[in-house]
């Protein structure tokens, strides 16, 4: 486009390698939820991998707790344009929870408390691309942010890290979730700038 | 009424004028040719490029609805910002820029939805709520709406005048206000006063901390999470 806006000459001018296109860096942790935040008690709390044969996998806190944990330094790229560098998280690989699970099926959806979904392939859940995160920047993830655990896919843009995860559910297609029938996209690729459809 | 329509690709607006809203907010109007409509609560991409191509996007919310090629969006500067303060204190009548959208499709009022709705702005959180205001008038809804504003000042409400005409707007002035009033944030209690009882359709607006509190709030009177929809701005 040959267009340009008089008068605007840009301040931040981040041209910094690691910022996807479109993006800015932000400084601070912006919040982005369609509805309140849920009320989640631990002792409660269970995370589940359901299968097409409808075998269920369940962990409590305290199983998720005794699994082993990872430090996990990544970059976070959310659809709204921020973009936040150099953040770290501790939580448990899904490729731990998802030894000794069997499923043929290439696509997950992912179930939060409160009732949001989003959908991802698998292989995109797997070889360490994704965890369940319980800690942020040494802290307990706080429930704004998705406490007590969301999952955590920093290669997606940020809507697909469910807050409030609760589940994860086998699919046979790629059906879409809650953003995903909402206007964004199916996938997400922050680098392809897969926004919207 | 506009049935959702997708957003394409960038697309050039010119600004038409311009109006101070607040001492740190203003609002643009931008003709936008091929615009293809949008529902009231739905935001915009923006789009601004140095004459060196440099390149800065930011979204927007709507006050603006329908399917009228004019868009209006109102703007409040973040001290620290990029975008914002060259929309509040440099762009002009003439001046060009690109746009992307509308975007978003769950923080939005259409005239179908005949449940009761209450509206909860905090700052230029109101925004998107007024698009809705102007939508419900429009439609002649007969679906009660109303309004619970928080705001610092008098001087800091957006749309001042047009929705001090109406008699569905509530204030709760958070740093100074007129006598009568009761200053300060905004707490349970009084949003509990101030709000439609619960069933009603509950769309919360403005700065983390302040749709946090809110929509914890509704929760704990009993509204439905389900039909509290939310939309943040700011960091937390």
């Amino acid at each position: 486009m040959s267009i340009f806006t008089r008068g605007f000459s840009g301040r931040g001018r981040e041209n910094n390698p690691a910022l996807p296109p479109g993006q800015y860096l932000t400084e601070d942790f912006p919040v982005l939820s369609a509805g309140p935040t849920p009320n989640i008690h631990l002792d409660s709390w269970q995370f589940t991998i359901t299968t097409e044969t409808g075998v269920v996998h369940k962990w409590s806190w305290d199983e998720l707790m005794a699994l082993p944990s990872e430090d996990i330094h990544t970059d976070i790229h959310c659809v709204t344009r921020w973009s936040k560098l150099g953040t770290t998280w501790r939580g448990v690989s899904l490729d731990t929870l998802f030894e000794g699970v069997e499923t043929d099926y290439n696509y997950v959806m992912e179930h939060s408390y409160g009732g949001y979904t989003t959908n991802a392939p698998y292989e995109d859940l797997r070889d360490g691309k994704a965890w369940i995160a319980h800690t942020f920047e040494g802290k307990p993830l706080d429930p704004e942010h998705g406490g007590p655990a969301r999952l955590l896919v920093p290669h997606l843009y940020f809507w697909k890290s469910a807050k409030w995860i609760t589940g994860l559910t086998m699919m046979k297609n790629d059906d879409p979730g809650f953003w995903e029938q909402n206007g964004y996209h199916i996938y997400g690729d922050p680098w392809k700038e897969q926004r919207y459809w | 009424m506009v049935d959702a329509p997708r957003p394409g690709s960038w697309t050039v607006g010119t600004v038409s004028s311009t109006h101070p809203e607040t001492p740190s907010g203003r609002s643009i109007w931008i003709d936008v040719p091929g615009w293809p409509g949008n529902i009231a609560g739905q935001h915009v991409d923006v789009r601004l490029t140095a004459p060196d191509g440099y390149q800065a996007s930011r979204s927007y919310s709507l006050a603006s609805s329908g399917p009228e090629p004019r868009l209006q969006l109102a703007v409040d500067k973040l001290p620290d910002g990029e975008v914002s303060p060259y929309l509040v204190d440099e762009i002009q009548p003439g001046d060009m820029l690109e746009l992307r959208g509308p975007l978003g499709g769950w923080f939005v009022w259409k005239e179908e939805q005949t449940a009761p709705v209450q509206l909860v702005a905090g700052g230029s959180g109101v925004v998107p709520l007024v698009a809705m205001i102007r939508a419900h008038a429009a439609s002649g809804s007969t679906a009660a709406m109303q309004l619970l504003y928080s705001v610092r000042s008098p001087e800091d409400r957006f749309f001042a005048d047009e929705l001090g005409a109406l008699d569905n707007v509530t204030y709760a002035y958070t740093r100074s206000g007129p006598t009568d009033a009761v200053i300060g944030r905004l707490t349970k209690e009084r949003l509990e006063a101030a709000v439609l009882p619960v069933g009603a359709s509950v769309f919360v607006c403005g700065p983390t901390g302040f749709v946090e509190a809110v929509a914890s709030w509704l929760v704990d009177l009993g509204h439905d999470a389900g039909l509290i929809k939310t939309e943040r701005f700011g960091g937390a």
